[in-house]
């Protein structure tokens, strides 16, 4: 065979694991843009693709300096905070009530909480816009934690519902069988099995709110968030520390659902009961099912 | 027989979710319907006349860009789809251990900001970049050797930035498909081309649908990439949304078209829910019914 042909049957074989790794990179790109260039030491006004001037600390030793910038973080991060909070709590709330609960109209319920996952944004943005100007409600913080809380409910259910239908209710069951009262199988069973759920959920919450620009851009009046602030700038060139310090972001991101992960596979092994393999005898403890 | 209290319990936990979903959700199409029918300029103050003729004079003066909305999404979910299914199926069955890190790698670009992701296309684009070089070596680029401010630069950018809307549902099909029945194909001597087209795509449809909704939705609404990307020529029906309610306040017009493409969109994800039920957006099928 020849060595053409050889080259030929190994990118036939291996065609499928080349196509993907393309994909990725083409995922990954612009996250390792965003990220070299934080170390570029390029004029300001301009962006070019060379690191020739240099590698340099300065922008990740300057990250903080810039107040307008500072401002804008400090009210996306307020604001995904206090977003994250309600749309968690009511989120979770309506998830249970979904999973473990029968009542007319849960139809109804999940359509209105799916349309608006599927709702463009611009729409969203519009329609809370003409409520305000209707009411003639000043737009600022307030309407943007409004706004803010109203797109995440949707995804906190969804994220909370997805952990709760996997949720081996044999557990509490024989947590109530064994004596505990209501209050301490939620405490001791329920919360610790679902918290990895409630975590990834608010997790989420926090991304899309630190995240959002058009929804915002609509609802924000003269308040501006972290990324109004990078719209802003961007007309005139973006200084060098948003590169830095959406790098930072990146890592703190990646580590928080790093951890997550780790405890979700914590929590899945505790619940990897399986009460169909010895139907009758004793019930099994959660440490001890892994072993089984 | 359960007493009204336990009965009302799924409403306590669902009220302050769906209250809010409806106070800033649902009334707010409602306001945004009426401020379609009002009349008059900013200057002049606005009224309503339940002026009508509003929804097809809005659409009317827009045939371009909403022509171009349907266009370039249409071309960036193919393109998502194109790149995504072969992806998603290297996740699902060839990436043995690192399975999570893919699907981690999917994930990342929601861990930086979609509009600073966006510009990071912008560079990776601009004109003095290696990528546009290769391009323009290739003749790929049109006349003037550009490749922002060009349709082709806001579909990538549209295809980058939905791409894990679509591999993400694929994936969780994908998952789910049983190889046996692949292997059972084969064994009737199909060929592995055959055992796609007849045995892993059907079953892969659902998916697929749901990929494509989940990525044309959104792109045709988003406004960003055709503004960061494009140039005059290239605007889509949500920049002229954005311009019509926040640059020059024609909010009758403004709220007309919005009003239509939230129409549009609802009438697609009712005709889909109808027949594939919730479970592409609440990502896992709905137990209730079977619940005990």
């Amino acid at each position: 065979m020849s060595a053409a042909a050889r080259a030929w049957a190994w990118l036939r074989h291996n065609a499928l694991p080349i196509y993907a790794g393309l994909a990725v990179a083409y995922m990954l790109i612009p996250i390792v843009v965003i990220a070299v260039f934080s170390f570029g030491d390029t004029p300001k006004d301009k962006l070019t693709f060379t690191l020739d001037d240099g590698f340099t600390w300065e922008y990740w030793r300057t990250m903080f300096d810039i107040p307008e910038l500072n401002d804008a973080l400090s009210t996306s991060l307020r604001l995904a905070f206090f977003s994250t909070l309600i749309s968690t709590a009511i989120g979770t709330a309506m998830a249970i009530a979904l999973v473990r609960h029968r009542f007319r109209g849960k139809r109804l319920a999940n359509l209105l909480i799916v349309i608006p996952m599927a709702t463009p944004e611009v729409v969203i943005g519009a329609s809370l816009l003409s409520m305000f100007i209707y009411y003639t409600f000043a737009l600022g913080f307030t309407t943007l934690l409004i706004a803010h809380v109203m797109f995440s409910i949707s995804f906190v259910v969804v994220v909370v519902r997805s952990r709760l239908i996997g949720f081996d209710r044999n557990l509490e069951e024989a947590a109530a069988d064994l004596g505990a009262s209501p209050l301490t199988t939620f405490r001791t069973v329920t919360l610790p099995l679902l918290a990895p759920g409630v975590i990834a959920a608010a997790l989420l919450a926090f991304a899309l709110s630190i995240d959002d620009f058009v929804i915002s851009n609509f609802n924000s009046g003269t308040t501006v968030t972290f990324p109004l602030y990078v719209y802003g700038v961007s007309l005139r060139g973006i200084p060098v520390q948003v590169n830095a310090l959406a790098t930072l972001l990146f890592l703190v991101a990646v580590i928080a659902v790093s951890l997550v992960l780790v405890q979700q596979r914590r929590a899945e092994r505790m619940a990897a009961v399986q009460p169909e393999a010895e139907p009758d005898g004793p019930i099994p403890l959660p440490g001890t099912a892994a072993t089984q | 027989m359960r007493s009204l209290k336990q009965r009302l319990v799924p409403f306590w936990l669902l009220g302050p979710g769906l209250l809010w979903l409806i106070f800033f959700f649902v009334v707010p199409m409602y306001f945004m319907g009426e401020l379609a029918l009002y009349s008059g300029s900013l200057r002049s103050g606005f009224e309503l006349t339940w002026a009508f003729e509003n929804f097809p004079n809005a659409l009317s003066g827009h045939e371009e860009q909403i022509l171009r909305s349907f266009f370039y999404a249409g071309t960036a979910t193919l393109l998502c789809l194109l790149i995504g299914y072969p992806l998603a199926y290297a996740i699902a069955f060839r990436a043995g251990r690192f399975k999570t890190l893919l699907l981690f790698a999917v994930i990342a670009p929601f861990f930086t900001t979609y509009l600073i992701r966006t510009i990071a296309w912008k560079t990776i684009l601009s004109d003095d970049s290696p990528v546009v070089s290769v391009l323009q070596t290739l003749s790929l680029t049109p006349g003037d050797g550009r490749v922002l401010a060009t349709s082709g630069a806001v579909i990538a950018g549209l295809t980058y930035n939905f791409l894990p809307f679509m591999i993400l549902p694929l994936y969780a099909n994908l998952e789910r498909l049983d190889l046996r029945l692949v292997e059972a194909a084969k064994d009737l001597y199909s060929s592995s081309r055959t055992a796609f087209l007849k045995v892993t795509l059907p079953l892969t449809m659902p998916g697929i649908v749901a990929g494509v909704l989940l990525t044309f939705i959104p792109a045709f609404g988003d406004y960003i990439n055709a503004e960061l990307l494009g140039g005059t020529g290239q605007a889509m029906i949500g920049n002229v949304i954005q311009s019509l309610y926040l640059n020059q306040r024609n909010y009758p017009e403004a709220a007309a078209l919005s009003f239509l493409m939230m129409a549009l969109i609802l009438v697609i994800v009712l005709v889909y829910i109808r027949f594939a039920g919730t479970e592409a957006f609440m990502g896992d099928e709905d137990d209730a019914e079977g619940a005990k």
